[in-house]
């Protein structure tokens, strides 16, 4: 390993503009005759639009139109769509009720945008949009699933009768059946995963400029996948033709899931630059954000495990149902079936599995993916029954784990995943000795003389990672491919630059795929530059999601890196007068093996566009581009393990330790590796202990600021103790898996494990808050 | 409107705002001072901290007016030229951060936190102190170790002022 290649924790490049003040954010861009938008919102969960009237707007200062969602069905731009079809059980497709950038006729959600305002200043835009007067008929409203799949419950959309998306299923259900049928113990649990908002600090933001002259449009927004908005944008939206839109997301405040999506504020903002001919801008305040970024999780699920005298699992059963929201976005309706019930064997062997999904629609903001999409749910339940199982069985849950534990690979699931490689032991053992889990029953016993409540909690997490091989997906109904892109360019005085399709949103592309560079041609960072995010400069991508930067996006760099490599060795090998076959690369040089004649980098690049001395036949230039499709996901595991303390006056959790041990496979850069855990391990704690998005009785967000939306804060988090075991993936060419979404995955269970250990009653739902803790406690049900 | 007359980043300015104008937008928008974010609409999450006469204020909690006749030091008026001050140098070192749109209004608060408690903190006080700020991508960790790490370079950075 060079000094910045690969395992080096190199310090990450993007920082200087970040710690300066320099980073460019979508809403820091300002362009010449800009205006800017302010949405106008139903303030209703469910109504009939009867009417809009802008005409004492339109007097406003500064006012330059109002613009309505009749006009923009008129002006035919298309109803936003879901990316992922799946059929129910009985065959039929899934139901999508149309759902327009503005909603024309009726509202489904708090937040749902009726009209826009574009004025001069954000101001008068706002000014302006507490002069328009909407007619509202208010509809009664079904915010949660078991509301909205009653009888005689009120209907969101024609298309979808009983509010059901789809009743899908996965798994064998004759063998489960046969598995229960035999079963000594069998374990039973209702359980909720409760509905997160994904909140990055930067609120969404997008400027449409539309060129009259070139009738060309260009969208600066906040997105994890540029090129799919693009493409979504124009094949489907019908807003401008491919080549005639180009999408930037630069620097881009954190995603977790909530900026893949396509929102239609972006539409609106196209649609309405080229009817006012000026860029228009709309900045989301965080309320907004509550009100109209997707949300997350949102599953009640009903699981039974069937277990043999020896305590070794036959069978697992789920009932799941999924809120949606009131419309199916891009991705959600792939996240509660392919990314969740496929997951549900977990690091088990598990001979027969049936899942049961049924998508709801309510009157509420849409769900699609949120850090680690499907997966937490999954690992949530699974881990949660396994340590409930080893109670009910009374044995120790570590041990009940490893007994059942996957230690074959590949291992084909009976949900359709076949696992590559893993050591989930090798985890285990080192979560259990970072946190001295022998010595635990001693420290109970003590803080119990104390009068105190200390718990432990275990969850061993398994993901698929690196969305996504196209052919499989493509099976399982997904609209697109989920390759990525790459292409290396060697400039003529040898530096080089990185064309990317995967986007950075925090997660350090512009060093880690630099040291890729740096490993493999001897180069230093500072002369490699990663370019993403700007659909005019790469030429197609997928974006980032799923932790496939690396294992997708960072194998095209080496698949695209080797045909410059094997072309620079042919130019060096002429220059050097020796054979092809004898070129080896060392520190940015190229070395005749065995003599002490070489060539550096630079001269070879130099060479390759002179062009006055290269091999016969060889086109000049020193540029390759790679298109790489994994042939399986990646599978990342570990075992995070929790200390707490309850105290049994207040319910209120503190923690004591927090171990984590993961299994990502090989890492490039440990410390930004490390980071993303934490982050991850953040979310999935402040899934566990605090954040709840809430909707009253009749659809009202209850929590749409962070005054009421708990956030995880310093204060509220340990520091945790990491450590790695390591399986290299054979299945992409640096052995990588991913590591984004780990720490989400994992971290719910093995919180919500421990304080049910500690206050001894295995029912507790998320979040853990301390009034729920007391009253788990004290024997009231809450 | 009014015009208010301020000193930025060590330059007098005057600038006309709407009464209602918040610091944070006149250092943004007049100014094109946009290391200063925007993350909430109720002074929540610290993405907009910038000193104000030598203190950490929520810049989106200040009318424009409010802060006239005071000294007002944003994220790109820290460091000493091309020299990083100790905050920002301990940031990039620990990885103490990652989307960078908390980071600002972070270094921010985290220099007035370490001002505040000259050469006594530990972990529990920094994470207590860091109540108003909030970051999504980092779990903290590594901002709490950055302060920690800071906190020891400004100690020594200002003894051999
Ligand atoms: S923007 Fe000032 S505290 Fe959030
Ligand atoms: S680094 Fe992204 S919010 Fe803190």
């Amino acid at each position: 390993m060079g000094v910045e290649g690969i395992g080096a924790s190199v310090k990450r490049k993007e920082d200087r503009r970040f710690i300066t003040g320099k980073g460019r954010y979508v809403d820091d861009i300002k362009l010449v005759g800009l205006t800017h938008a302010h949405f106008i919102r139903s303030p209703h969960a469910h109504a009939r639009v009867k009417g809009i009237d802008s005409s004492e707007a339109m007097k406003m200062p500064g006012v330059v139109a109002v613009l309505t969602g009749q006009q923009i069905v008129d002006d035919k731009v298309g109803n936003l769509i879901c990316g992922w079809a799946i059929t129910s059980k009985d065959g039929s497709p899934m139901k999508m009720g149309a759902w327009p950038a503005m909603a024309p006729e009726t509202v489904r959600f708090v937040g749902q945008a009726v009209a826009v305002v574009i004025a001069e200043t954000k101001n008068q835009a706002k000014d302006a949009a507490e002069a328009v007067v909407v007619d509202y008929e208010e509809l009664e409203a079904v915010p949660d699933i078991r509301a909205a799949i009653k009888q005689g419950a009120p209907q969101l959309h024609p298309e979808a009768p009983g509010n059901v998306v789809y009743d899908w299923h996965i798994g064998d259900e004759a063998a489960v059946k046969g598995a229960f049928a035999k079963a000594a113990n069998v374990v039973e649990m209702d359980l909720t995963n409760n509905r997160l908002a994904p909140n990055p600090m930067e609120p969404r933001s997008a400027i449409a400029d539309y060129d009259t002259a070139e009738e060309h449009y260009t969208l600066y927004t906040t997105s994890q996948n540029p090129h799919v908005a693009r493409l979504v944008l124009s094949a489907f939206y019908n807003i401008a033709p491919e080549h005639k839109l180009r999408v930037i997301a630069p620097d881009v405040g954190g995603g977790f899931g909530s900026k893949i999506y396509i929102y239609p504020e972006e539409m609106v903002a196209l649609w309405a630059s080229r009817k006012t001919g000026r860029p228009v801008k709309w900045t989301s305040d965080r309320t907004e954000a509550f009100l109209t970024d997707h949300h997350g999780r949102d599953h009640i699920s009903k699981a039974e495990m069937a277990f043999d005298k020896d305590n070794m699992i036959l069978g697992l059963r789920v009932k799941t149902h999924a809120n949606f929201g009131a419309y199916m976005s891009l991705f959600s309706s792939a996240v509660p079936t392919y990314l969740y019930a496929t997951l549900l064997s977990g690091q088990y062997m598990i001979p027969a599995i049936y899942a049961e999904v049924m998508g709801v629609y309510t009157n509420t903001t849409p769900v699609d993916a949120y850090r680690g999409a499907g997966r937490p749910e999954a690992s949530y339940l699974l881990e949660r029954m396994m340590e409930t199982a080893a109670r009910q069985l009374k044995v120790d849950p570590t041990e009940l784990r490893r007994k059942n534990f996957i230690t074959t690979f590949p291992y084909q699931t009976p949900v359709i995943m076949a696992y590559d490689i893993g050591d989930f032991g090798a985890s285990l053992d080192a979560a259990m000795k970072a946190i001295d889990y022998a010595g635990f029953a001693g420290r109970k016993a003590k803080a119990k003389s104390e009068g105190k409540l200390l718990g432990i909690g275990v969850s061993c997490y398994i993901e698929a990672c690196g969305i996504a091989p196209s052919k499989a997906v493509g099976s399982l109904g997904a609209g697109v491919g989920l390759w990525e892109s790459a292409e290396v360019r060697v400039n003529p005085v040898g530096t080089i630059e990185i064309l990317t399709g995967s986007h950075s949103h925090g997660q350090g592309h512009e060093t880690t795929f630099a040291q890729l560079i740096s490993e493999r041609l001897g180069v230093p960072i500072s002369q490699v530059q990663i370019i993403h995010g700007d659909t005019d400069k790469v030429q197609f991508g997928m974006g980032t999601y799923g932790s496939r930067s690396l294992a997708v996006g960072g194998a095209a760099i080496i698949k695209a890196m080797e045909k410059v490599e094997a072309k620079a060795k042919k130019i060096a090998a002429h220059a050097l007068e020796a054979s092809e076959g004898d070129i080896v690369i060392e520190n940015g040089e190229f070395k005749v093996a065995g003599t002490d004649k070489s060539i550096a980098l630079p001269m070879v690049a130099l060479a390759a566009y002179t062009a006055h001395n290269l091999p016969d036949g060889m086109e000049p230039g020193l540029k390759e581009t790679a298109f790489y499709d994994p042939t399986n996901f990646t599978f990342p595991a570990g075992t995070y393990i929790c200390e707490l303390e309850v105290d049994a006056g207040t319910g209120k959790t503190s923690f004591v330790n927090f171990v984590a041990a993961d299994d990502f496979g090989r890492l490039i850069n440990p410390m930004i590796v490390e980071g993303q855990v934490h982050g991850g391990l953040a979310q999935g704690i402040g899934q566990a202990l605090l954040e709840h998005a809430v909707y009253d009785t009749n659809g009202q967000p209850v929590t749409a600021s962070f005054m009421d939306y708990a956030m995880p804060r310093a204060d509220d988090l340990p520091s945790f103790q990491l450590s790695h075991t390591t399986t290299l993936c054979p299945g992409n060419p640096l052995g990588v898996k991913g590591c984004g979404e780990a720490g989400a995955i994992g971290a719910s269970a093995a919180v919500i494990n421990a304080i049910t250990d500690a206050i001894d009653n295995n029912k507790l739902e998320m979040p853990a808050t301390p009034n729920r803790v007391w009253h788990a406690i004290h024997g009231k049900a809450q | 409107m009014s015009t208010v007359d301020l000193t930025i980043n060590g330059k007098a300015v005057s600038v006309d705002v709407e009464d209602r104008t918040l610091l944070v937008h006149v250092l943004r928008e007049n100014f094109n001072l946009t290391g200063t974010h925007v993350g909430c609409d109720t002074s929540q999450c610290g993405a907009c901290v910038v000193h104000v006469d030598g203190r950490a204020v929520k810049s989106c909690t200040m009318l424009a007016g409010q802060a006239a006749g005071c000294d007002v030091i944003t994220i790109e008026g820290i460091a000493n030229g091309d020299e990083l001050h100790p905050m920002q140098a301990a940031f990039r070192d620990n990885h103490g951060l990652q989307c960078g749109y908390c980071t600002p209004g972070m270094i921010m608060s985290s220099i007035d936190i370490v001002n505040r408690y000259s050469g006594k903190l530990d972990e529990a006080t920094v994470r207590h102190e860091l109540e108003g700020n909030i970051c999504r991508c980092t779990g903290y960790h590594n901002i709490v170790k950055s302060v920690l790490d800071a906190a020891g370079r400004m100690k020594v950075s200002q003894a051999a002022e």
